[in-house]
């Protein structure tokens, strides 16, 4: 498995969570909160089973939190894709 | 549908409880005053690729309980549960036979209902999740039952020749106090004078404990599932899911005092909320839920100052246990710092739909002996949770008051209210 | 008609003044159907005799016996709900958010005006989001657990449209689900008129339902009341010789309820008003005692304080089944006498819709009040019953209505009867 791309993160969180009006997910969102998207906890969380299915690795449980960005859960995602075993723990 | 009338009282005169770690009220009682816990490694199904593989199960042996082959193979458990859980209390109101059939009522919660049969009946007809066009020629007859939960009021109201009002309240989490508060609510209303109610639940089965997976909200402390359900302490990491049922025989008090009937508590205020908020989450000032015990508190024409135990939600969630702290403070005032306060989920999970009735009977049964039962597991209370919540030992105290409250999916937020009977009778 | 007080319970103390003084008020009404995708289309729709049951179209029905039902047409959420609510919800959710929209919008409430605790939420639920529960059963067994939804928790669960009507709306009174099959429609607006009456003065209630998905179709096929005949003109024909079960719907009707000081304080223009109900259930089957119709309908009418004379017209359980059909002929002919009151049976046009069926009655009873006229009972060849029944066929008849009587029998032997009356 390649890297888990921004593209596939907003294809992942359409499917996942939905799209809240008034966000433009193809506009500049690396560094803006997932709270500041629309997305609540239940909605990443959705979104984290969504990208486990799409990318075949297990994810830690506290992957969800308050300050997570689109930047950081895909540095997370490929610190992980590089390293599946470390998601097992 | 008449005004509610005030002076039509309701009464609570017979307790039957299905719970893990014992098989009627007795017995609950006496695990609950011990403060054992009841939570364990799942033995119902083969857990082990779930992340939380604790829960807190019933042994129940259908046959030992008095169920008929028949009625073992048509029924799921939780209909099975609360057949079991409704005789006792039929039995417990000394009144079996004794009711006018056209002023008995049946209402009964369930969050799940037969969730554990359409989990395994689905298996059967999709080969395991293969076919989305499911095999119409498999399957058992009883699928239509199993998809609409009421199917067990109608055995209920069978079992007690109830012809009034029958039918199944769901509040997810909240429904064992709200199936109670609404079954009042038709006793004084004056379209029955007797209600049996109360909440059946059990739902271990591999589509619950993967959708709490999926949300983490159930407890992963799979090494020690004894001590897994830690509500208000530091430790806490989610529920531990549980099953089970308490069903009561619910009368209006002139009716129940005419035949000489046990008094119990009386159902004195019940009130419900929505926090409009979130289906699962909870806003962290907890005023849906202070707002419900004040409206409860109303009903019942008590002060909070009157309130001498409080059975909590306490579900170990900490999103739960810091709401519920700031609700009881909202609530309750100062008096909030003075009231014990118990989470029987420690000891006995949380079934979802039932706890609320069970948490009920506890409380009934807290008036009925003075004694308070503990929170289990409550070895290093959380500093954000600085109310008294009875750690680890029962306490005998004077208990004439009990409110319980409980959260819910769905953002349900709700109150009742048990006093003793003498307490508004005088 | 004027309200009675109701003596105190038994203790010879005179007891508060009954509540139909002031009855609690319908202001809005939000339908969907198979027929009808507002509530003016499905009215028109249903004057006209306009049938919506058809040959299943969300799933592949071959493998089934039966094959027909009133399906919602060319519903698509995305035009009416947000994105972020369509994955954590079922199409059951998404109509039933559309309907309360609907009504909402219909009342012209102020919701945030009333006071935090004012509007509260009670439906109607059967098995709650089907569809959604068997995706994610499909799910678990086919991928594992980790493949589930961390919406199942609550999308497949029986209150979830009180859940998610309350969360859209911002209504945080009482709220709950109330289950009893067909009849639930009515105990849930019964309910709601119990919250107006102990001081939520807004409730949105009544039911929308849907279970078309394989797996729902195989546990509806088990109660063994599908009518397999294919001929939609000839499939749902309840008080007809022909009668041979019954067709599924989804759909239903939600209600605005408030407080009738509270509407004439807004200025809202009621529909009608809530004045009676009651429910009651049916003995053990095989008892050979008689089955509890006639006692919800007394008592339904008792609480209103009217007569059998007094209503204008019946809108039938209508089961589709021979002996479900006879017990309510010979019901409203004990009642009311034989022919002596219209019967009508809308429900032969949208099929029956489980949680959605009573409510989509009480608001078709109140848009015929409004309206003064009967709407038919379609596809009635050979009337079964006519001794006993002065069914509504054909076309709607006009006349003066003041009052009607809603029944709604549920699987198990759930009665319940509910009568409303005309604004004004």
């Amino acid at each position: 498995m390649s890297t888990f791309t921004l593209d596939e993160l907003v294809r992942v969180l359409r499917e996942s969570a939905g799209e809240e009006e008034g966000v433009d997910l193809e506009g500049d969102i690396l560094d803006v909160p997932f709270d500041d998207l629309g997305y609540d906890s239940l909605a990443l969380l959705n979104t984290v089973i969504g990208i486990q299915q799409a990318v075949g690795v297990t994810l830690p449980d506290d992957i969800v939190s308050q300050e997570l960005t689109p930047r950081l859960l895909l540095d997370l995602v490929n610190g992980h894709i590089a390293r599946p075993a470390a998601g097992k723990a | 549908m008449s005004a509610r009338r005030d002076d039509r009282r309701v009464v609570i005169t017979g307790i039957g409880v299905v719970a893990p770690g014992g098989i009627g009220a007795k017995q609950y009682w006496e695990l609950l005053t011990a403060g054992r816990t009841a939570t364990r490694t799942i033995s119902l199904f083969n857990a082990a690729d779930f992340r939380s593989r604790v829960a807190a199960e019933v042994d129940f042996d259908p046959v030992r309980s008095g169920l008929s082959r028949r009625e073992i193979r048509r029924w799921d458990r939780t209909t099975q549960f609360a057949v079991v859980a409704a005789r006792e209390a039929l039995a417990d109101s000394g009144a079996l036979g004794e009711f006018d059939a056209h002023r008995t009522g049946v209402m009964v919660g369930t969050a799940c209902g037969m969730t554990t049969s359409l989990d395994r009946e689905y298996a059967v007809v999709s080969d395991e999740g293969r076919t989305w066009q499911v095999d119409a020629e498999h399957g058992v007859p009883y699928l239509y039952d199993y998809f609409l939960p009421s199917s067990m009021a109608a055995e209920l109201a069978w079992l007690a020749d109830a012809q009034g009002p029958v039918g199944v309240l769901s509040t997810g989490c909240t429904s064992g106090i709200d199936v109670v508060g609404h079954a009042a609510d038709i006793i004084r209303d004056g379209a029955a004078d007797v209600m049996i109610s109360g909440a059946s639940d059990a739902a271990i089965s591999p589509i619950t404990v993967a959708c709490f997976d999926a949300i983490k909200a159930t407890s992963p402390r799979n090494d020690s599932p004894e001590t897994a359900s830690r509500p208000f302490d530091r430790t806490r990491n989610g529920f531990v899911l549980g099953e089970g049922a308490a069903i009561f025989v619910m009368e209006e008090l002139g009716h129940a005092l005419r035949r000489g009937a046990h008094l119990y508590a009386e159902v004195s205020g019940h009130a419900t909320r929505s926090n409009a908020y979130s289906m699962t989450g909870l806003r962290s000032d907890g005023a849906e839920l202070a707002e419900a015990i004040r409206q409860a508190m109303a009903r019942a024409r008590i002060d909070a100052s009157d309130v001498d135990y409080v059975n909590a939600h306490g579900s170990a969630t900490r999103q739960n246990d810091l709401h519920e702290t700031a609700a009881f403070k909202l609530g309750l005032g100062e008096h909030a710092y003075r009231t014990p306060i118990s989470s029987i989920k420690s000891m006995i999970g949380h079934s979802l739909g039932a706890i609320c009735s069970l948490e009920v009977a506890a409380s009934a049964l807290a008036i009925e002996h003075s004694v308070i039962p503990p929170t289990a597991n409550l070895h290093e209370p959380d500093p954000d949770c600085d109310l008294d919540y009875v750690p680890l030992v029962a306490r005998e105290q004077n208990t004439d008051v009990v409110l319980s409250v409980a959260s819910g999916f769905g953002g349900f937020q709700s109150a009742i209210v048990l006093t003793k009977p003498e307490r508004r009778a005088a | 008609m004027t309200a009675r007080t109701v003596a105190g319970a038994g203790t010879g103390r005179p007891g508060p003044p009954s509540p139909y003084a002031r009855p609690p008020v319908v202001t809005g009404i939000g339908v969907l159907a198979a027929n009808g995708s507002s509530t003016e289309e499905y009215w028109a729709a249903v004057l006209r005799g306009d049938s919506g049951i058809a040959r299943i179209t969300l799933f592949d029905p071959d493998d089934y016996p039966a094959r027909l039902a009133g399906e919602v047409k060319g519903f698509d959420a995305r035009k009416s709900l947000p994105g972020r609510l369509l994955p954590q919800t079922d199409r059951m959710t998404r109509l039933a958010l559309v309907a309360a929209d609907a009504a909402i919008a219909d009342s012209a409430v102020d919701v945030p005006g009333l006071g935090r605790y004012a509007c509260g939420v009670v439906t109607a639920a059967s098995g709650g989001g089907f569809e959604f529960g068997q995706r994610e059963l499909e799910a678990l067994w086919s991928r594992g657990g980790g493949h589930v939804s961390a919406y199942q928790s609550f999308a497949w669960f029986y209150p979830v449209n009180t859940g998610q009507i309350s969360i859209r709306h911002d209504m945080r009174g009482a709220g709950a689900a109330l289950v009893a099959e067909q009849a639930g429609g009515l105990d849930a607006v019964a309910k709601a008129c119990r919250h107006v009456r102990d001081g939520t003065p807004f409730m949105v209630t009544g039911g929308v339902d849907s279970a078309m998905c394989p797996w729902g179709w195989l546990c509806m096929t088990r109660s063994g009341r599908l009518t397999t005949v294919r001929d939609p003109r000839r499939a749902y024909v309840p008080f007809d010789h022909d009668a041979s079960g019954l067709v599924p719907g989804e759909g239903g009707a939600l209600l605005t309820l408030e407080d009738p000081d509270l509407a004439r304080t807004r200025g809202a223009v009621p529909y009608g008003a809530i004045v009676g109900y009651a429910a009651t259930f049916d003995p053990r089957p095989g008892s050979g005692r008689p089955p509890g119709l006639r006692r919800a309908v007394e008592l339904a009418l008792d609480e209103a304080g009217l007569t059998a004379a007094d209503i204008d017209v019946v809108f039938a359980d209508a089961a589709g089944l021979p002996e479900p059909d006879r017990i309510e002929a010979d019901t409203l002919a004990a009642v009311f006498g034989p022919r002596a009151v219209p019967v009508t049976a809308p429900k032969t046009m949208t099929g029956r819709l489980l949680a959605g069926g009573g409510a989509l009655d009480v608001a078709t009873a109140l848009l015929s009040l409004r309206d003064g006229v009967i709407p038919p009972t379609v596809h009635i060849d050979r009337p079964a019953h006519a001794d006993a029944l002065d069914l509504v066929t054909g076309a709607p008849r006009e006349t003066a209505l003041r009052c009607a009587l809603v029944l709604a029998r549920g699987y198990g032997g759930h009665n319940s009867a509910l009568v409303v009356r005309r604004a004004g």
